[in-house]
């Protein structure tokens, strides 16, 4: 089918591996990510957090530049599992802020253009799709979150010795777990929300009231029932739990409020859930957004 | 590692031997909820354009869906190239080009873009993709406007643009679900004869849908209609048009009484269908010189000769009303 043949010819051609081709979707994709200067400003700014803290781990280890400054290296932040931990904390607000730009009209584009018939009649699964345009905010987020922190983690390594490296790497493990199931989330709650909503302002709407929502409705319950258990519908507070379970910080008494019932004091110890009821309460919703993505990525709805 | 398409065509090949029907429809029912969209279909389609006719609702949309695998058959198969719609499915699609009824794009993308992207997902390299879609986009005249993005496109444009995503990867089966919607004339024209061209390139088989039944009659050597979910004629248009040769009308002036006497003489049937017009049905051996011969015998002059054969819409009218045809 040459430009000046003009007449239909097969293609006898090589053919990719099929197993490769879900990474076809995330490679277009960005060339129409990165064509927003804005997003790639945004993206730029997500690596600041990153300089920092690798300034302050060189620091901590480099006497001539504490003594140039004038810093005492007690008044620095110690390099351990906290530290990491507030910078994965500090990089996963950003992962979220970047979800909130990319991840919306991955889906729902596709849904409001009647695209997807035409992915799933070539030799591309729905599970392909899904894994693909997941793959879109798994790659972006991955790099501002635990690849970094991980190459961070290597440099303090580096720099404190290979007795540190081997002590800490529980560290880097939850630095990696920490971000994996972080990101794992909002990509999956951000499809699931672009699978159903298919406008896009909308959709971002959504995805900011499924994070801010509960935890509003969640700290009411806290109050109005004096109980840590409204936490298990506040999408920030699981992970903080989640987060603080893996980097060793979890503390389950978080209070005390002593109350007046019926004219007697009463002392109420503030207990948050068990860690477990987080890790479950994460995995039910990354279930539900796979139910829904499974329900919503057809070819065609069929009205019975 | 990259796999030549000519290797993994062969293995299809090697899988479907012994099978020269591009559909073998094998009681192949579908049912949405409790609803039965398609009925206990059978037969095999060998055509090299294969025209699917049938009323709004009939289920022409749902039988190409459900060949190509986005819905499940409640009973029954079928199978496409000798392949099984449900368990080759990935051989079968890596084979087929779909071209849908609806708007289908990617918004927000020049037309080169989206039908390379098109490409790549049916397993081309991404520099043959690009290569492809450029010819593509040339071959269906929309060359000059490639770089446009598809929003801004017409009507006409999007069908082209429909029509380049379904051939860029070369496809042995080109699946066409109404191509000349909404398309003004000039612009069906361009459509139909594209079809026909890549029909009688002899590369790719074809199943147009449509509502149109010239598009059809154009394009088409074999036609399903369906009614009802179920096969309401399925009809060889070229052994019909074969057939319609010994029917012919002719306009007479003369004597014709005599003349009449002389073909059923020959043993033909024949019918008075007005002043100077009759209708004859040719026997075996029978040809048209013959008659001509028996009017100069007769004195009597043909004016007009012409084959009577029914038209598709004939045969569409007369499915309708029918009951149901098979296969």
């Amino acid at each position: 089918m040459a430009v000046y043949e003009q007449t239909y010819k097969r293609y006898a051609g090589p053919l990719t591996p099929e197993w490769s081709r879900f990474f076809i979707i995330p490679r277009h994709a960005y060339r129409g990510v990165f064509k927003s200067k804005l997003f790639t400003a945004f993206f730029v700014i997500c690596f600041i957090p990153l300089l920092v803290e690798a300034i302050l781990i060189y620091l901590q280890h480099n006497v001539n530049a504490l003594g140039i400054l004038r810093v005492n290296v007690r008044e620095l932040i110690p390099i351990d599992a906290s530290f990491f931990e507030t910078f994965v904390n500090l990089q996963g607000g950003f992962a979220f802020f970047v979800t909130l730009l990319v991840g919306p009209p991955l889906v729902s584009r596709d849904l409001r253009n009647n695209a997807l018939p035409l992915y799933l009649c070539r030799p591309f699964s729905r599970t392909e799709y899904v894994l693909g345009k997941m793959s879109v905010l798994l790659i972006l987020l991955s790099l501002i979150t635990w690849i970094p922190q991980l190459l961070l983690f290597l440099f303090q390594s580096y720099l404190e010795g290979a007795s540190w490296f081997v002590n800490n790497l529980w560290i880097a493990s939850a630095i990696f777990i920490g971000s994996v199931v972080w990101i794992l989330l909002l990509a999956l709650l951000s499809q699931a929300v672009s699978a159903l909503v298919k406008w896009r302002v909308v959709a971002s709407a959504a995805l900011l009231g499924i994070f801010f929502i509960p935890s509003v409705f969640g700290e009411f319950i806290n109050v109005v029932f004096w109980t840590r258990w409204g936490h298990i519908v506040s999408l920030g507070a699981l992970m903080k739990n989640v987060s603080d379970g893996l980097f060793g910080t979890f503390v389950r008494t978080t209070g005390r409020i002593v109350g007046f019932d019926g004219g007697v004091a009463r002392e109420v110890i503030l207990n948050e859930p068990p860690l477990w009821c987080s890790w479950a309460a994460l995995f039910v919703i990354c279930a539900i957004c796979l139910a829904l993505l499974s329900k919503k990525v057809k070819a065609y709805e069929v009205v019975q | 590692m990259a796999v030549p398409a000519a290797i993994q065509e062969q293995s299809i090949q090697e899988q479907s031997a012994n099978s020269d029907a591009v559909i073998d429809l094998h009681g192949l029912s579908v049912n949405f909820g409790r609803r039965p969209i398609l009925q206990n279909l059978r037969g095999d389609l060998r055509g090299r354009a294969i025209g699917l006719l049938g009323p709004n609702g009939a289920g022409k949309t749902t039988l190409i869906h459900t060949l190509l695998g986005f819905h499940p058959p409640s009973s029954g198969t079928a199978q496409i190239f000798g392949l099984d719609i449900v368990n080759d499915a990935n051989q079968i699609k890596s084979l087929v080009g779909y071209m849908p009824e609806r708007d289908s794009f990617i918004a927000q993308m020049s037309a080169v873009h989206f039908v390379r992207l098109m490409a790549e997902l049916s397993g081309l390299p991404p520099e043959a993709a690009l290569e492809r879609a450029h010819e593509a986009l040339f071959y269906v005249g929309l060359g000059e406007a490639r770089y446009r993005k598809l929003d801004t496109y017409s009507l006409g444009m999007k069908q082209l643009a429909k029509l380049a995503q379904a051939i860029v990867h070369g496809p042995k089966l080109i699946f066409l679900d109404e191509p000349t919607n909404g398309l003004d004339p000039p612009a069906r024209a361009r459509m139909i004869k594209l079809i026909r061209e890549i029909r009688d390139s002899g590369e790719a088989h074809i199943v147009l849908s449509s509502h149109l039944l010239l598009d059809v009659e154009e394009c088409c050597d074999e036609i399903l209609i369906l009614r009802d979910g179920q096969i309401a004629v399925y009809c060889n248009l070229e052994e019909e048009r074969k057939s319609n040769r010994k029917f012919l009308m002719m306009e007479t002036r003369g004597e014709q009484s005599k003349f009449v006497e002389a073909i059923a003489g020959l043993g033909c049937e024949y019918a008075l269908t007005g002043d100077h017009r009759l209708k004859v049905v040719l026997q075996e051996g029978v040809e048209v010189r013959d008659l001509y011969r028996l009017a100069a015998d007769k004195q009597v002059q043909i004016r007009r000769l012409s084959y009577k054969r029914d038209s598709l819409e004939d045969i569409f009218l007369k499915a309708m009303e029918n009951g149901h045809g098979s296969l």
